[in-house]
């Protein structure tokens, strides 16, 4: 007996339509992925200003203090307090001195959280001045509003 | 002419399965790790040690002195300029500094501005103290900032 073989139909779905919105998504999240997080510290919110805008050019010699809310500074991802902080910036300003320049020439980053007393920000202000530091930047999230 | 026989023409199917795979993943990997950036911007604070500072005396205009109080929890509870009490009302601090400054001072004061010295409870919270800055520093005008007082300085920390 003479077997006839059936051709099955196969259900093809055109995939270009959903690659293509597939490789558009990757794209933009490519494009704004943020690979600059180092410089932020899941212990510290930011206040706002209407005033601040990103800086136009990188700060020269920047020495990043993250201040928490219980006044804890880190810096480099070790954790001091103000009276052990002088330590760690001596660390700092020996890597300056060996470029040949001046600890007057260091801007000192102080991003500290919105709900930290402003005494222990002065604070830190005035270990990082004893070590000849002058320079200091107190960033601010930019409010769009 | 009917050919007979004819051959049917061979279709070349791309496996597209592992590259769907991929795709995913990738996709799955941006949108994990996707964060909106908040644009952040600086306060420019100069200021050396106290005992140098001495010696370079702004010889045009005397630093202006603001006074912040906090009470017990750390929220602002006065402000005071030049010993006149201002309520906490920051508008009203702005319109203090831009009577003693002038709307005119951006060009003068690029270089050697007024400046002003913070003196603030130990305990108030720091966003108030970067509110009085920015009610110092300037206002916004449409798109414009109107610049006032750009020499900030903090007093010696209270104890």
């Amino acid at each position: 007996m003479r077997v006839q073989s059936k051709k099955y139909d196969m259900a093809e779905c055109d995939l270009t339509p959903m690659i293509d919105m597939v490789f558009q998504l990757i794209a933009f999240f490519m494009v704004l992925i943020n690979f600059g997080q180092t410089e932020s510290n899941d212990r510290v919110v930011l206040p706002k200003s209407v005033l601040v805008k990103p800086p136009e050019e990188v700060l020269k010699f920047p020495i990043m203090l993250h201040v928490a809310s219980d006044g804890e500074v880190i810096m480099g991802g070790e954790t001091f307090t103000v009276d052990t902080l002088r330590l760690g910036l001596n660390r700092e300003i020996s890597v300056i001195r060996s470029l040949g320049k001046e600890p007057s020439e260091a801007n000192v980053i102080i991003r500290a959280h919105k709900d930290t007393p402003a005494g222990d920000v002065q604070e830190v202000i005035r270990v990082a001045q004893e070590q000849q530091l002058e320079r200091f930047a107190l960033r601010v999230k930019e409010d769009r509003q | 002419m009917k050919l007979r026989n004819q051959k049917e023409p061979i279709k070349h199917e791309v496996n597209m399965t592992s590259m769907i795979d991929i795709v995913f993943l990738l996709l799955i990997f941006f949108v994990m790790t996707f964060k909106i950036v908040e644009m952040e911007g600086d306060f420019s604070v100069r200021m050396p040690l106290a005992s140098n500072q001495t010696g370079v005396v702004d010889d045009t205009e005397l630093p202006l002195k603001l006074r912040l109080r906090a009470d017990a929890e750390g929220r602002l509870a006065s402000i005071q300029m030049n010993e006149v009490s201002l309520g906490t009302d920051y508008d009203a601090l702005q319109s203090t500094v831009i009577g003693l400054v002038g709307s005119a001072a951006p060009g003068a004061a690029s270089e050697d501005g007024p400046e002003i010295e913070i003196d603030t409870d130990y305990n108030l919270r720091y966003e108030h103290v970067i509110d009085a800055i920015t009610a110092v520093s300037g206002y916004k005008s449409g798109d414009q900032t109107v610049k006032l007082i750009e020499r900030i300085k903090f007093a010696r920390p209270r104890r």
